[in-house]
């Protein structure tokens, strides 16, 4: 994987991204320096707290806040940037980004490529790419992940941050597909494009790391319709790339899609 | 290469390591081929692949060889709906090209997903009733037995006991050695064509969601590949008799599943779909705007299913055609190091 770039130090530094592979870990640690550890994430999904599982793909067992009942076919998604400031300010973070892919599951553990001390962390990751990562065409993985995970040009390009598909019951009972794409929203009506980044910080909150820590990340799939703009699959459930108003309330109501699972061990 | 001798004064052969001749966007904008470590490529074994895809000898009458059913002026597919095997019967899927196959990161291969590399799904053919319906104790003896392969094994592999995995490492090694990436549309990236306005508004309309949204399946212009070597059913048939994926893994779920072709070299590769239903370009696209049909299993990427399809226009359709034909490069059917070296 091509990774970006790489870096720590201090809050005075800011985070910038290359396509430098040869970056190495940053911390360069002597024989009285502290322990260097390394972090696991794991990504799981739930539905208004029911676990999706493998076997749950292609089911209409779910219900949205509307009260249309779905299924979900694919749900891979993209996170970046996953970042550790300690109290004093200093930041940690590898640069890279990690493609959960749930029906598949593959990527559902990821471990950035940095190490750090143990202690206290505000721990938090970018959802999809910023604008500084979103560069069309600059990852070869993502190039081809999924197929691809690139968004054409004429949409602003870049990346994907989601792929949410299944299908869902209309209000004359018949069974639709639906595809719920979340990029960085774009006006195809002005000139040039007017493109936003709809990517989202989520702040998991402050967590004691020591040595084998795993933290989980739990994505609640519910809320992306749900939570402020109660989402009607009756009237946007495809074409949603280049709709950018409904990219602005994906963005909305992605803001409470995160939150802090278990960390292990327990502190 | 000859470079030594053993000490019962037998000769060694090393064979010459080799490269594939990658386009320069390949290489900047995809992850490297796939080459297995226990298969590298050698210039001895690809030459011996390729004189093994020409050559009948692999089938169990001595009629018919890879090339007949993967053949070089069709981007080595098949312009009959089925191949026909050795006993005059027929296949029931539509032989697929092959061209880009390093790069099958889902390491998925055939319409089914039933070989998992491509040196597995070499096995398959050989011993298929319907194809060249042999068995492989007797392609071993028979090459063993000829004049000139167990030298030309011996060259490649380092051994002239010829065994099946050998047969099917060469052929790999020659499969993975036919690359398409010099089309029109390779050029117009590269900045030494240009496309047409009818090419232009096609290639506008297979990038818009609201339009065709083909790029879901099949790749965009960042991806030299086009298609996402992964598995749909995209609305053939209301009623599936084939399974497809599904036959194969045995979950329902991918009933009807077949894996994407790729777009390129579309002007040689009819009849489409992987029964071969349509003849032309235009029944495809036809289908895709009005033809296609519910099934349980079928792609959420389906647009407008009870509609049948996508709703072009006739100048949409022609658009559409205009730039999926840039895609296609008459050299790849045509380049000398691809066709029968007995010829």
């Amino acid at each position: 994987m091509k990774k970006i770039a790489l870096l720590f130090i201090s809050i005075a530094l800011f985070v910038s991204c290359n396509s430098d592979d040869n970056a190495g870990n940053v911390i360069t640690d002597d024989t009285t320096g502290p322990t260097l550890v390394s972090v696991d994430f794991n990504f799981t999904q739930n539905f208004d707290g029911e676990n999706i599982v493998n076997a749950d793909f292609d089911e209409l067992k779910f219900t949205n806040e509307n009260g249309q009942t779905m299924s979900i076919s694919k749900l891979v998604y993209l996170i970046s940037d996953i970042t550790f400031e300690n109290s004093s300010g200093e930041v940690f973070t590898a640069g890279d980004y990690n493609l959960v892919d749930v029906r598949n599951t593959s990527n559902l553990t990821f471990t950035p490529d940095v190490t750090i001390p143990e202690g206290t962390y505000t721990v938090s990751f970018t959802y999809g790419f910023n604008d500084e990562d979103n560069v069309n065409g600059a990852y070869e993985d993502l190039n081809v992940a999924d197929g691809t995970w690139s968004v054409p040009e004429p949409l602003g390009g870049g990346y994907h941050y989601m792929r949410l598909e299944g299908k869902y019951i209309n209000s004359i009972n018949e069974e639709i597909g639906y595809q719920f794409h979340n990029v960085r929203a774009n006006d195809m009506s002005t000139t040039p494009l007017t493109l936003k980044d709809t990517s989202i910080e989520v702040i998991l909150g402050s967590i004691t790391i020591v040595d084998g820590a795993t933290i989980e990340v739990k994505m609640d799939v519910a809320e992306w319709f749900k939570n402020p703009n109660l989402w009607d699959l009756n009237t946007e459930f495809q074409m949603l790339m280049p709709n950018y108003d409904a990219q602005l309330r994906m963005n909305e109501n992605g803001q409470n899609v995160f939150s802090l699972g278990e960390v292990t061990p327990a502190i | 290469m000859l470079v030594a001798c053993s000490s019962d004064d037998s000769p060694t052969y090393v064979p010459t390591p080799a490269a594939l001749n990658i386009p320069a966007f390949f290489d900047q904008s995809i992850p490297d081929p796939i080459i297995p470590t226990d298969n590298p490529l050698t210039e001895e074994g690809i030459a011996l692949g390729r004189q093994l895809f020409f050559d009948p000898i692999l089938s169990r009458d001595n009629s018919i060889a890879c090339a007949d059913c993967h053949r070089p002026e069709n981007a080595f597919s098949d312009p009959r709906q089925f191949s026909v095997g050795i006993t005059g019967d027929k296949g029931f899927r539509n032989s697929m090209p092959l061209q880009n196959l390093a790069w099958n990161f889902n390491l998925k291969f055939n319409w089914d997903g039933s070989a998992s590399s491509l040196e597995d799904q070499m096995f398959g053919p050989v011993v298929n009733p319907v194809e060249m319906d042999n068995t492989w104790p007797n392609v071993e003896r028979t090459l063993q037995d000829h004049p000139a392969y167990p030298l030309l094994f011996e060259q490649a592999f380092g051994n002239r006991n010829i065994d099946s995995t050998m047969v099917t490492k060469a052929l790999s090694q020659f499969v993975r050695t036919l690359i398409s990436g010099n089309s029109k549309f390779d050029r117009h990236l590269a900045g030494t064509a240009q496309l047409s306005e009818s090419e232009e508004r096609g290639l506008a309309l297979y990038q818009d969601e609201a339009g065709g949204d083909c790029f879901h399946c099949h790749g965009l212009p960042a991806t030299p590949l086009w298609t996402d070597n992964s598995f749909h059913n995209n609305g053939l048939d209301a009623v599936i008799t084939d399974r497809g994926l599904g036959e194969f893994s045995g979950d329902p779920r991918e009933f009807g599943l077949f894996r994407s072709p790729s777009l390129r070299n579309l002007a040689f590769t009819a009849p489409y779909m992987h029964d071969g239903r349509f003849a032309t370009l235009e029944e495809v696209i036809d289908f895709y705007s009005e033809g296609l049909q519910f099934s349980e299993t079928i792609d959420p990427l389906m647009k407008n299913v009870g509609q049948g399809g996508v709703q072009l226009t006739p100048e949409e359709k022609t658009d559409l055609i205009a730039f999926l034909l840039t895609l296609s490069e008459p050299e790849f059917t045509t380049n000398p190091a691809f066709q029968n070296p007995n010829q």
